[in-house]
C-alpha cells in the first residue's frame, strides 16, 4: 500500500470529522446555501483539471482536462454567486434592527 | 538557508485555501456570518487556481483560458437563475462537479497507461464509477425537478433486479480491471454501464424524494472528488471533498430521519409503489369550507397565526402573496410566523430560501419544533401547498405508511385552515384526516390567488 495513501487516508479523516463538526452547527435556516457553498468549494477539482489539460500529454488527455476545467469552473462561478445571492436576501424584522 | 520551490508554494497556497474553506463553512452556522463566509470560499478557490497557473508543468495554457471562460459563461446565468430553480440548478451543479471528477479520472487513466499499478487501478475504477453514475444521475433529478422528464416516480416490475444487475456489470469490469489493468477496452464499457445506472437509480424516486436524493447525490458529488484527490496525491481535493462529501451526507441523513425513512428505503423502496388501498371508511365524509370573506374574518380576528408552507406553494409563485398577507396581519397587530418542515420542498432549506426571497424576516421562520411547541397557542394554523407534512396519521396510525415520520402538529391549533386545490390525497395518496376536523376549514383555490382574495377582503374590511 502506497505511503501517499496512508498520509491522504489521514487527511480525509480529518477532514471528514472538521467537516461534520462544522456543518452540524449549520441552521437548518441556510441549508440550500449550505448545499451550494459546498459545491463551490467542491469545485477546487478545478486546480487538477487545468493541470491535466495544461500539461498536454496527449490530445485526449487535454481534451478531457478542458471540459472538466469549464464543467467545473461554471460551478465555481455559478456556486459562489448564487450563495452570495441567497445569503443577501436573509433579514431580521425590521423592529430588532432598530 | 532553506529555498522554497514554486510546488512549495502551491502547495502552500492550497494548505492556506483549505483552512479558508473550513472557515467558509464554519461562518455559514448563523445568517450574521455567512456571507462572510461566501468571500473566504472565494478567496480560497481564487487563491488556489491563481497559485496553480504556476505549476511547472503546464506547458499550454490557451484550451485552458479558452475552457475557463466557457466555465464562466455557463456558470453566471447558472448563478442568476430564479430561487424556485434553485433545487434543479444544485442538482445540475452536482452534475458538473461529478462529471469533472469522473473525466480527470478517465484522463489519468489513460495517461498512466501502460503502468497502472492494482491499487492506483482500484482508486481510479472507485472514482470513476461514482463520478459517472452521479453525473446521469444528477441529470435525471435536475430534469425531475425543471418538469423537463415525468416527477412521479417511474417504475416497473423487476426494477430493482435490473438496477443492481447493472451496478453489478459495474463492478464486475472495475474488479476485471483491477486484475489487469492494461485491459483497456474494459475501461469504456465500465464507463458506460456507470453512468447507465445513474440514469437507472434516479429515475425510479418520485419528486417528494428529492430533497433526499439531491443530499446523496451531493455526498456522491464530495467523495468522488475526494476519491480523485487519493487518485492524484492532491490533499486540497481529498479535504474539499471530504467536506462536500461529509456536508452531503449530514443533510441526507436529517431528511431521511424528517421522513422517518432509511436510505434503501429512499432509494430502493418505490414509495409511489405503495398504493394504499382505500378499503376502510370510504363513506363520504363532509369537509367544511370558507370563503375568503370568512378566512379573512378569522385570520383578522386571530392574534397568534402560523403559516406552514410547502411545495404547492412554491408551484403556484405564490410566496411574494403570502408577504403581503403577512403584512397586512402585522400591522393589524397578529402575530405572524411560519413553520418549515425540513423536507417541505424540493431540497434542504428550499422553503426558508423562497420566503427570505419574499422579504420575510428570518425570525419569523420557525423549525419543526419549535413550531410544534408553540401551536398549543396558535389561533389559526393556515397550511399553504403542504399536506403530508401536517397528517396527523404519522402520529396517531400505526397502519398508516408514513406512521413515525414528525409532523407539524397543526391540528393543535384552535383553528386550521387550508388552502388547497381540491381534495385530491397528496404525494403518498394517503387521505389526510386533519381535512375533516371539525375545526378545519378547507379553502379550495390556487394558492396565489386565493391568498389574493383574502388581501382584499382584509384591506376592504379596514380602511386606511
Amino acid at each position: 500500500m502506497p505511503a501517499d495513501f496512508i498520509t491522504n487516508l489521514y487527511v480525509f479523516v480529518l477532514a471528514g470529522f472538521v467537516g461534520f463538526e462544522v456543518i452540524r452547527r449549520v441552521s437548518p435556516l441556510l441549508h440550500t446555501p449550505l448545499m451550494s457553498l459546498t459545491n463551490a468549494l467542491d469545485a477546487i477539482v478545478v486546480v487538477a483539471a487545468i493541470v491535466i489539460a495544461g500539461r498536454h500529454e496527449t490530445k485526449l488527455a487535454t481534451i478531457l482536462g478542458a471540459v472538466a476545467v469549464a464543467a467545473s469552473f461554471s460551478n465555481v462561478v455559478g456556486g459562489f454567486l448564487i450563495t452570495d445571492r441567497m445569503l443577501r436576501m436573509f433579514k431580521l424584522s425590521r423592529s430588532k434592527k432598530q | 538557508m532553506i529555498s522554497l520551490g514554486t510546488s512549495q508554494l502551491i502547495d502552500f497556497a492550497y494548505i492556506v485555501a483549505i483552512a479558508l474553506f473550513i472557515l467558509a463553512l464554519k461562518w455559514l452556522s448563523s445568517p450574521a456570518t455567512a456571507r462572510r463566509g461566501v468571500l473566504s470560499g472565494e478567496i480560497g478557490v481564487g487563491l488556489a487556481v491563481v497559485t496553480t497557473f504556476f505549476n511547472p508543468g503546464l506547458i499550454q495554457y490557451k484550451w485552458i483560458i479558452l475552457a475557463l471562460a466557457i466555465g464562466a459563461m455557463v456558470g453566471i446565468p447558472l448563478g442568476l437563475v430564479h430561487m424556485t430553480a434553485v433545487p434543479q440548478r444544485t442538482a445540475l451543479s452536482h452534475s458538473c462537479g461529478a462529471l469533472s471528477a469522473a473525466l480527470i479520472g478517465i484522463a489519468e487513466y489513460y495517461m498512466s497507461l501502460p503502468h497502472v499499478s492494482r491499487f492506483e487501478m482500484t482508486e481510479i475504477a472507485l472514482e470513476v464509477i461514482i463520478g459517472s453514475l452521479t453525473f446521469t444521475g444528477s441529470l435525471i433529478a435536475a430534469g425531475k425537478l425543471q418538469e423537463i422528464l415525468p416527477q412521479r416516480p417511474i417504475t416497473y416490475r423487476g426494477q430493482n433486479f435490473v438496477s443492481l444487475s447493472v451496478l453489478g456489470a459495474a463492478a464486475v469490469i472495475g474488479i476485471s480491471l483491477v486484475l489487469n489493468p492494461n485491459y483497456t477496452h474494459l475501461f469504456p464499457a465500465m464507463v458506460i454501464v456507470a453512468l447507465i445506472f445513474g440514469v437507472l437509480l434516479v429515475t425510479p424516486i418520485g419528486g417528494a424524494d428529492m430533497p433526499t436524493v439531491i443530499s446523496l447525490l451531493n455526498s456522491y458529488a464530495g467523495f468522488s472528488a475526494a476519491l480523485l484527490g487519493f487518485v492524484l496525491n492532491l490533499k486540497v481535493l481529498v479535504v474539499a471533498g471530504a467536506l462536500d462529501g461529509s456536508s452531503g451526507f449530514i443533510l441526507s441523513v436529517i431528511m431521511c430521519k424528517a421522513m422517518n425513512r432509511s436510505f434503501t428505503n429512499v432509494l430502493f423502496g418505490a414509495f409511489g409503489a405503495v398504493q394504499v388501498s382505500k378499503t376502510k371508511g370510504e363513506e363520504e365524509r363532509t369537509v367544511r369550507t370558507a370563503s375568503p370573506e370568512e378566512a379573512a374574518a378569522i385570520l383578522g380576528a386571530a392574534n397568534a397565526v402560523l403559516i406552514v408552507p410547502g411545495y404547492g406553494m412554491a408551484v403556484a409563485q405564490a410566496q411574494h402573496k403570502v408577504r403581503e398577507l403577512y403584512d397586512a396581519l402585522t400591522r393589524r397587530g397578529v402575530d405572524v410566523k411560519f413553520a418549515i418542515h425540513p423536507v417541505a420542498g424540493r431540497m434542504p432549506g428550499h422553503m426558508n430560501v423562497l420566503l427570505a426571497e419574499a422579504d420575510i424576516p428570518y425570525d419569523k421562520l420557525l423549525e419543526m419544533e419549535s413550531a410544534n411547541s408553540e401551536l398549543p397557542q396558535t389561533d389559526v394554523a393556515l397550511i399553504i401547498g403542504a399536506n403530508d407534512v401536517t397528517n396527523p396519521a404519522a402520529r396517531d396510525e400505526q397502519g398508516s405508511p408514513i406512521y413515525g415520520m414528525p409532523i407539524i402538529e397543526v391540528d393543535k391549533a384552535r383553528t386550521v385552515m387550508v388552502i388547497k386545490r381540491s381534495m385530491s390525497p397528496g404525494f403518498a395518496g394517503i387521505d389526510n384526516n386533519l381535512y375533516y376536523l371539525d375545526k378545519t376549514f378547507m379553502l379550495f383555490g390556487d394558492a396565489k390567488s386565493f391568498v389574493n382574495d383574502i388581501l382584499h377582503e382584509l384591506s376592504g374590511g379596514s380602511p386606511g
